[in-house]
């Protein structure tokens, strides 16, 4: 039993690394439709509290494989369940940026780094622009936003744990006098 | 190892160091957004690699198959020390959420309840998001004022954050008009400088 779970695992998620162009989001549909509807792994409320607990929990949000995997395995479904996500994108990725650094110097790779450059700014830029939308937007939330902004644009050095730390300790307090 | 570069720091780093930088990005990026965390780590603290550097691979990360912060925690490893590199970043990244996923699987039912921890959840959220605005000053400012830049900076922002198009449609499509607007000037530019 302990076998085919664990392989099944594998069978399950590997191809959902290589499938997951674009960020997690795009695995949750099929991670569902097999754990939940195909295999029986877990039931649909659970799947939903996985997919909120994973909103708290440091990583990339496709860990809620590692979670099924815990449900059905113990460590060993963890352990699978994260290789299974993160090897077969990682070792594509290796290998691109392998090639990419072999040609570090020529005139080609110099153009090519320098037009991806404004490429990812504009992706960064328009990232902070989605999720501060989704974020509903409040006041608070631009406030502490543009601090932490400022704060960490004037020291090179500054780390930002305490800031995170402060943004929770604000909006605690905040909460408790009932102004989020 | 196979990779040959510019950045000034790129022998001193141990895999050791490399580690723990991973690390604690991985432990300490609620949400998703890991991608300022590295940008931040690696370039600005560390100046591990140039803006110039890390920029690509971050857009590169975006398009390929898996999550974003693992495929740039590959590249940032490779770049710097190889496939051990590779393999040290990417062990690293993940193995604080490894831990953290076993935990949060015998407490969830408890940790959802709690509105408390959803007001202080936001609160880091914020600050994330402030972070990642910073790693979107600082990535403005490395693209110069340069009019083809910008022009692709602004598209680039509106096709994603206004229009919604798919991510890797806009990188499809704005990668090359970017790479070809760029060639003339880039005969012998490829020197990396240090992020100022």
């Amino acid at each position: 039993m302990r076998e085919n779970n664990l392989i099944g695992l594998m069978i399950v998620l590997a191809p959902l690394s290589l499938a997951s162009v674009g960020g997690a989001t795009a695995i949750y549909a099929p991670l569902q439709h097999e754990a939940v509807e195909l295999r029986q792994w877990v039931t649909p409320q659970e799947f939903l509290n996985y997919f909120t607990i994973m909103r708290f929990m440091p990583g990339p949000s496709s860990m809620l494989g590692a979670l099924i995997g815990w449900k059905l395995e113990g460590f060993w479904g963890v352990l699978v369940a994260t290789l299974s996500l993160y090897a077969p994108s990682s070792l594509v990725c290796f290998i691109v940026a392998r090639s990419w650094s072999r040609f570090a110097g020529k005139p080609w790779h110099t153009a090519m780094q320098r037009g991806l450059m404004p490429v990812a700014t504009g992706l960064v830029s328009a990232g902070v622009w989605n999720l501060f939308q989704l974020s509903g937007g409040s006041l608070p939330y631009a406030a502490m936003m543009i601090g932490v902004a400022i704060a960490l644009t004037i020291s090179k050095k500054l780390h930002p744990t305490p800031l995170l730390i402060a943004g929770a300790l604000v909006f605690e307090g905040l909460y408790l006098v009932d102004l989020l | 190892m196979t990779s040959q570069n510019s950045s000034p720091h790129t022998k001193a780093v141990s895999l050791f160091e490399l580690y723990s930088c991973f690390f604690w990005i991985g432990m300490m990026s609620f949400g998703g957004g890991l991608m300022p965390w590295i940008q931040r780590e690696v370039v600005t603290r560390r100046n591990w690699l140039t803006n110039e550097e890390f920029l690509p691979g971050m857009a590169m990360s975006q398009v390929l198959p898996g999550v974003n912060s693992t495929n740039v925690a590959v590249y940032v490893g490779q770049h710097l020390r190889g496939a051990a590199g590779s393999i040290t970043a990417l062990a690293a990244i993940l193995s604080g959420p490894f831990i953290m996923v076993m935990f949060a699987a015998v407490s969830y039912e408890f940790v959802l309840g709690i509105k408390f921890i959803q007001a202080a959840a936001a609160g880091v959220a914020a600050a994330a998001l402030g972070m990642m605005l910073t790693t979107a000053i600082s990535a403005i400012r490395s693209c110069g004022l340069n009019i083809a830049p910008i022009c692709i900076m602004i598209v680039t922002f509106i096709l994603i954050g206004i229009v919604h198009m798919s991510l890797v449609t806009v990188v499809l499509i704005m990668t090359p008009i970017s790479v070809l607007l760029s060639w003339p000037r880039t005969t012998k530019a490829s020197e990396g400088k240090p992020d100022a």
